[in-house]
């Protein structure tokens, strides 16, 4: 369980549900202090949606507990939904009301009336950037536009814990940017955000704290740098081709020495190379030597090379497995 | 396989892929014929009984005799309640005329018969939403009258009395006359029976119904998005989320019926002839119950798809059933039957009750408690059945 500081806004433990005989989640626990950004990562059918839809209270949990500004759940559901925002993945709008509208509806559906709802509508507009078009239409709006509303009707009645499930998906460069920059400042005033994502690079980016579950379990958890830990001494070698990487020519790189892992991929191939502070590893100059030759016996034209530090993919590979968007 | 062929055999493929499509596509319109070809079938036909009230004020035995007659035909279902249970039961519509004999009426037309006195009179009180009776019980009056009075008058059989239809000639006429008058309150000149009123008292109740399935089926496909995910992770009772919907819909459902029937008001010449505030309270019970029955097709139905159908057949049934396209006297007894238990039967009959039958506001006191009762109970099951946790 990530360590906090201060008393964490989220404590949700051994949290378990089954839906018939699939275990969609078997023991997840979380703990999210204020001001902190937990990223919920895990390939397609992990558990973290059901995750989220526990912690939201909008899934009966057969196990476990989750309590939540100090309020737990099973004692009174209507409390501790007043500390929740939630970001579903699917736009939750109506599209032929107002941006404005939209907001004071659900900032009065959280209790919030009169001049106090209109100020926290105005505030949050301000807030995702859509002060000038509070008065048009979602329909009108573009993707990364709606995803913006679409979080700032969660914020509308200041929530102390934000659950955002997947709140990028389908918008441009320029809309994740401003997003965000948007949930970067909502930490620093203090909230408490749960984010799943299949892009590792948005938690690489914002999370503080990160937990990897698979099968519905937790299957690592920490900060990132301690993830990467994990991994320790290991680089990336990506390898651009001109021709796409057969799985004769994947077995003949993956038995070269200091060669950990290599897929292919549409480029050509993604490599991880075994530790480099091992005392008989060849390092990266040795490895990349190596592959190079092989190419090059078999004819196989390099058309770039680059090598980095292991990322969390890498780590969440050599823990599932598998790829994040399995 | 061309292209067109393989688009014509992928909707085919699809089309007989969802069964409950295939199955309403197949079932809506056997069940809808089923119904018109009962009402009119003239292979199985069935003499209906016309519910008809007679008022003895003669008690002489020509009276008598021509009571026994009425009793005695197939045509007619007779009863002798008191005047005002009479006139009160022709105005509700249970019953579709009341015969009144008046005192003295027996030794009048034999003397009427034999030139001795004046023709006396027969009362004939009749609803007139259904004028189609009154040409069986004149034929009907015509022939057990005289086949009464010729026999008190001759001691024989009167002409027409095997049947055939009574002769009118200078060597014969009826020894009575018929003052036939609406049974209904006529409050102001041109009140009576309005068509146009049960018409779109029928239609308002299809559309209200229709709108209400309608507003199921989009509560089933807000559960397959995040809205409904996100209204539900607000601090909010089941009853709250649920009710809200109803109120909005019966809310919508009323403004429906109001703007239907001010245009029947302003445009046709409706006139509430009852009472106003018994037809805006049968409007809004109307209007409740069908936002309820909306709400338990979206606690029932597993996927729009699916629903859509199925919702709409019970309700074209229901409409059917409840007299809006056709008038319900026209069903056959056991379907009448059956009709007294749809709401529709009794949002119509109220709506009917308040304007043309021009009845007071007691009388919305029924209908309105019946569809205030259907509402609770597709409530209770919606609320009950209700998939919370999908």
């Amino acid at each position: 369980m990530p360590s906090t500081t201060t008393a964490p806004l989220l404590d949700a433990r051994h949290l378990a549900k089954r839906y018939g005989t699939r275990q969609a989640v078997a023991d997840v626990s979380l703990q999210v202090a204020p001001g902190t950004l937990l990223g919920l990562l895990g390939p397609n059918g992990a558990g973290k949606s059901t995750t989220l839809s526990m912690i939201a209270g909008l899934t009966p949990a057969d196990g476990g507990s989750v309590t939540i500004a100090g309020q737990r759940q099973a004692d009174d559901p209507a409390a501790a939904r007043r500390h929740i925002g939630l970001v579903t993945q699917d736009l939750a709008l109506h599209d032929m009301l107002s941006a404005r509208r939209n907001l004071l509806l659900f900032g009065a559906l959280h209790g919030l009336r009169g001049a106090a709802l209109a100020q926290r509508a105005d505030v949050v507009l301000a807030q995702v950037g859509l002060a000038d078009r509070a008065g048009d239409a979602p329909a009108t709006f573009s993707g990364g536009m709606k995803r913006r509303l679409h979080i700032a009707c969660a914020l509308v009645h200041d929530p102390a814990l934000l659950l955002l499930d997947e709140p990028t998906a389908g918008v441009d460069p320029q809309s994740r940017l401003a997003i965000f920059g948007m949930l970067e400042a909502l930490r620093a005033a203090g909230k408490a955000l749960v984010y799943t994502t299949h892009h590792m690079e948005e938690v690489e980016r914002l999370a503080d704290q990160l937990v990897i579950i698979d099968h519905g379990r937790v299957v690592a958890e920490g900060t990132l740098a301690a993830l990467r830990q994990r991994l320790p001494g290991r680089q990336r070698l990506d390898i651009a081709l001109a021709a796409t990487a057969d799985e004769a020519l994947l077995a003949a790189v993956r038995s070269l020495p200091g060669v950990h892992q290599a897929d292919a991929r549409p480029e050509g191939l993604a490599l991880v190379l075994a530790d480099s502070t091992a005392p008989d590893a060849p390092g990266l100059a040795g490895c990349a030597a190596v592959v190079l030759a092989l190419l090059s016996a078999r004819g196989i034209t390099v058309q770039h090379l680059a090598s980095q530090r292991a990322t969390l993919e890498d780590v969440f590979i050599d823990l599932t497995g598998r790829q994040l968007r399995d | 396989m061309t292209a067109f062929l393989a688009l014509v055999h992928t909707d085919l493929l699809l089309y007989l892929h969802n069964r409950r499509a295939l199955l309403m596509s197949l079932v809506a319109p056997i069940l809808i014929g089923a119904f018109f070809g009962s009402l009119f079938n003239q292979r199985e036909a069935q003499v209906q009984q016309v519910p008809v009230a007679v008022v003895d004020l003669d008690g002489s035995a020509l009276s008598a005799q021509v009571l026994a007659a009425l009793r005695a035909d197939a045509a007619l279902k007779l009863s002798t309640p008191d005047a005002a249970t009479a006139l009160d039961g022709v105005r509700r519509g249970s019953l579709r005329a009341v015969v009144t004999v008046p005192a003295g009426f027996g030794a009048q037309a034999v003397a009427a018969l034999q030139g001795r006195a004046d023709k006396p009179q027969l009362a004939l009180a009749h609803d007139p939403s259904q004028n189609v009776v009154l040409p069986l019980l004149r034929g009907l009056l015509a022939q057990h009258v005289s086949q009464a009075v010729a026999q008190t008058a001759f001691g024989g059989a009167a002409p027409g009395s095997d049947g055939s239809a009574p002769r009118r000639g200078p060597e014969f006429s009826m020894p009575f006359t018929l003052q036939e008058t609406s049974a209904l309150v006529q409050k102001r000149a041109g009140d009576g029976y309005d068509s146009y009123a049960h018409a779109f008292a029928g239609m308002g109740v299809q559309f209200v119904l229709l709108m209400a399935v309608d507003t199921g089926i989009a509560l089933l496909l807000m559960r397959r998005t995040g809205l409904w995910q996100r209204l539900r992770a607000a601090p909010l009772s089941r009853l709250q989320l649920l009710g809200s919907r109803v109120a909005s819909g019966a809310v919508i459902g009323l403004g429906v019926f109001v703007v239907v029937f001010g245009v029947a008001i302003a445009v046709f010449g409706v006139r509430v002839q009852g009472s106003l505030p018994g037809l805006l309270a049968v409007m809004a019970a109307t209007a409740l119950c069908s936002a309820t029955l909306g709400l338990m097709v979206a606690a029932l139905g597993r996927s729009p798809e699916a629903t859509r159908g199925l919702a709409i057949l019970v309700t074209l049934l229901l409409v059917m059933l409840g007299g809006a396209w056709v008038p319900s006297f026209l069903f056959p007894p056991w379907l009448q039957t059956a009709a007294a238990w749809t709401p529709t039967h009794w949002a119509v009959q109220g709506m009917d009750a308040m304007t043309w039958r021009a009845l007071p506001l007691a009388d919305a006191g029924l209908p309105v408690a019946v569809l205030l009762g259907f509402a609770a109970l597709f409530g209770a099951v919606a609320l009950w059945r209700f998939p919370w946790n999908d």
